[in-house]
């Protein structure tokens, strides 16, 4: 194991680490679980860390343990090193490789978020932060995505510098503040003998809920959020159009200004009274702040997102329709024929 | 002492201890650990649960008790409604140390319940099966103790049945065993298929039924009277209004998040294009 993640080093900066993550099952049960837990107690996210270890092009997650809410009684930092002090001693793996948050309808995309992965993924190179999905797993469609910072997000966010100049020269929009990565799953050969046996245990009719009709209060909830977002980007966006009308007047006043110090200097050179010192235009008219733009490109990025999921529910809500159409009307043609 | 005590196990559980039985150390053949979870008027649900390391020699058993309070400790932290409710063991059978772990294990907690997980397959089966302690004796002589077996059934949460429905996919995923989570409409797709060759069966039945092949059972019959009957009786008319309304919305939906995603682009790239 220790060799592997040495291998993994030698890996330069600006070449793409991981291609894909390969979570296990107990993984993905463990996470479902504590998400599942925290949702229905209170309305808080619930976060955990990954554990596992990288290979070539992939990262393996093998274990995780979620972390204790935020208390101020306790220290976060001991409360890992314990956990994984004492995973280590039932032989799991240790190293670790990131970590996951649930998220009500797939509001993640934070400030804070973007500060976690920052420190993250500077310090371990192949962290990854899993996103899953609460209330569309109720409703029956897992959602587990895995998500990294793009090289120039991270450049951006080691600047702190935020004006539109900077985010122009970096190329970055909301759009390359993160790349998904895609995650498969995959289970020893003895978890799927569990499985098998697993499955005759289960009845049958658990689990087919994603065929229920009544998904509407789903897509409620995405579009209410969606209509917050949109609001706070209006904000913003009439924000940055105050500032530049303020720009535009403040070179209009410096552009008087200058004039009259030319007219008044040449009043003066006729009079051949010395000229008034060249006064230093800039602290007159001092350069107004640049507002910034990190917080408009999130809740960009936060739109992005929800239209695409939007989008998704929709067409599948738009095909279980089709379907009981299909019924109702072979139910018709027989009433028809008999 | 209710021998009419129900186990009901989470599969998260069952994935822990496979996976801590295929790391145990070189020498161990059997793995144990601690089960965690609510007690609640004979009903035990068991929700989680972690490995304990111990050691087992011909006459004696170790086990690292302080580990286990430990990491019971950190786990209260997150989950504080988790008490200990019992153990877990691989293998298929009950042996002495068992015994000894056990009366540890009844200090710990009021009844505490053994599971067993048969990992070496013996009887081409990984059996599950859960055991109590009943005292026996005469009451002045010697007392013994006697594992008794308990109904053991499996529980879930909603989202856990979707969670091991996709795992459960890479059984029968071939040579890479794996399978990626997937989108939205595929798995309806899916489901419709599943839905379809399940009514394929049933009619089949049916069929056979009538024409005197197989037997006919009236409880069977009733059900499928009863599944005829569940499909809504509406007028075609109020269905088709129903039906365009619900068209419509979804569609107007769609629309609407594609508009917001062109605009965003838009707004994009105006704001990096103005120069200051």
């Amino acid at each position: 194991m220790a060799n592997r993640a040495g291998s993994s080093r030698r890996v330069p900066e600006n070449e793409a680490a991981i291609s894909y993550v390969q979570c296990d099952g107990l993984a993905v049960m463990k996470i479902v679980k504590h998400c599942h837990e925290e949702s229905c107690s209170n309305m808080e996210v619930a976060q955990g860390a990954l554990l596992g270890l990288v290979v070539e092009n992939r990262l393996e997650i093998t274990n995780c343990f979620p972390f204790p809410k935020h208390d101020d009684t306790m220290d976060e930092e001991e409360y890992q090193l314990d956990m994984m002090r004492r995973l280590r001693r039932v032989n799991v793996d240790h190293f670790h490789v990131g970590w996951y948050q649930s998220a009500d309808v797939g509001n993640f995309l934070s400030q804070s978020l973007l500060e976690s992965q920052y420190h993250y993924q500077t310090s371990i190179e192949e962290s990854v932060v899993v996103i899953y999905d609460t209330k569309k797993s109720n409703r029956g469609f897992l959602t587990l995505k895995a998500y990294r910072l793009t090289p120039q997000a991270i450049a951006m966010y080691k600047e702190g510098d935020y004006t539109p100049e900077a985010l122009r020269n970096l190329k970055i929009g909301y759009e390359s503040l993160f790349i998904e990565v895609p995650i498969v799953i995959r289970n020893s050969p003895l978890t799927n003998i569990m499985m098998s046996e697993l499955s005759e245990m289960i009845p049958e009719e658990d689990g087919s809920k994603f065929l229920d009709l009544g998904t509407a209060s789903v897509l409620e909830g995405q579009l209410r959020s969606l209509m917050e977002r949109v609001d706070e980007l209006n904000q913003e966006a009439i924000k940055f159009n105050r500032y530049q009308q303020l720009v535009v007047r403040q070179q209009q006043d410096k552009h008087r200004w200058l004039l009259k110090r030319a007219q008044e200097n040449a009043a003066r050179a006729a009079k051949d009274e010395p000229a008034l010192p060249d006064e230093d235009v800039n602290k007159l008219f001092k350069p107004l702040p640049v507002p910034p733009r990190l917080n408009p490109m999130i809740v960009a990025g936060q739109i992005n997102t929800y239209s695409q999921h939007i989008s998704q529910f929709c067409s599948q809500g738009l095909a279980k329709v089709y379907l009981t159409q299909a019924l109702q009307n072979a139910k018709e043609s027989k009433q028809n024929t008999t | 002492m209710a021998l009419n005590l129900v186990v009901k196990v989470h599969p998260v559980v069952l994935f822990q201890i496979v996976d801590a039985y295929e790391r145990r150390n070189a020498d161990s053949h059997r793995v144990i650990g601690t089960l965690l979870g609510t007690s609640d008027k004979g009903v035990v649900e068991v929700t989680n649960c972690f490995c304990v390391p111990h050691k087992e020699h011909a006459d004696q058993v170790e086990a690292e008790l302080n580990y286990a309070m430990d990491v019971y400790e950190l786990n209260r932290r997150v989950n504080a409604s988790e008490n200990i409710v019992g153990w877990w063991a691989t293998g298929n059978e009950v042996t002495n140390h068992s015994s000894v772990i056990h009366e540890y294990y009844s200090r710990e907690c009021r009844e505490p319940v053994h599971l067993t997980v048969d990992t070496s397959l013996a009887g081409a089966r990984m059996g599950l099966r859960g055991y109590v302690c009943v005292s026996l004796g005469v009451p002045r002589g010697k007392q013994g103790c006697m594992f008794t077996p308990v109904d053991v059934a499996l529980t879930c949460y909603d989202p856990e049945v979707v969670g091991l429905q996709l795992c459960a996919k890479t059984v029968s995923a071939g040579r890479s065993r794996t399978v990626q989570p997937m989108r939205d409409l595929a798995q309806v797709a899916e489901a419709a298929g599943k839905l379809s060759s399940l009514l394929d069966q049933v009619v089949q039945y049916v069929e056979d039924v009538v024409s005197e092949r197989a037997a006919a059972d009236k409880a069977v019959g009733r059900q499928l009277l009863e599944l005829i009957n569940s499909v809504p009786n509406m007028a075609a008319d109020t269905f088709a209004d129903a039906f365009a309304s619900s068209v419509k919305d979804s569609l107007m939906v769609v629309t609407l998040a594609q508009l917001i995603k062109t605009q965003l682009q838009l707004n994009e790239k105006l704001t990096l294009l103005t120069s200051q």
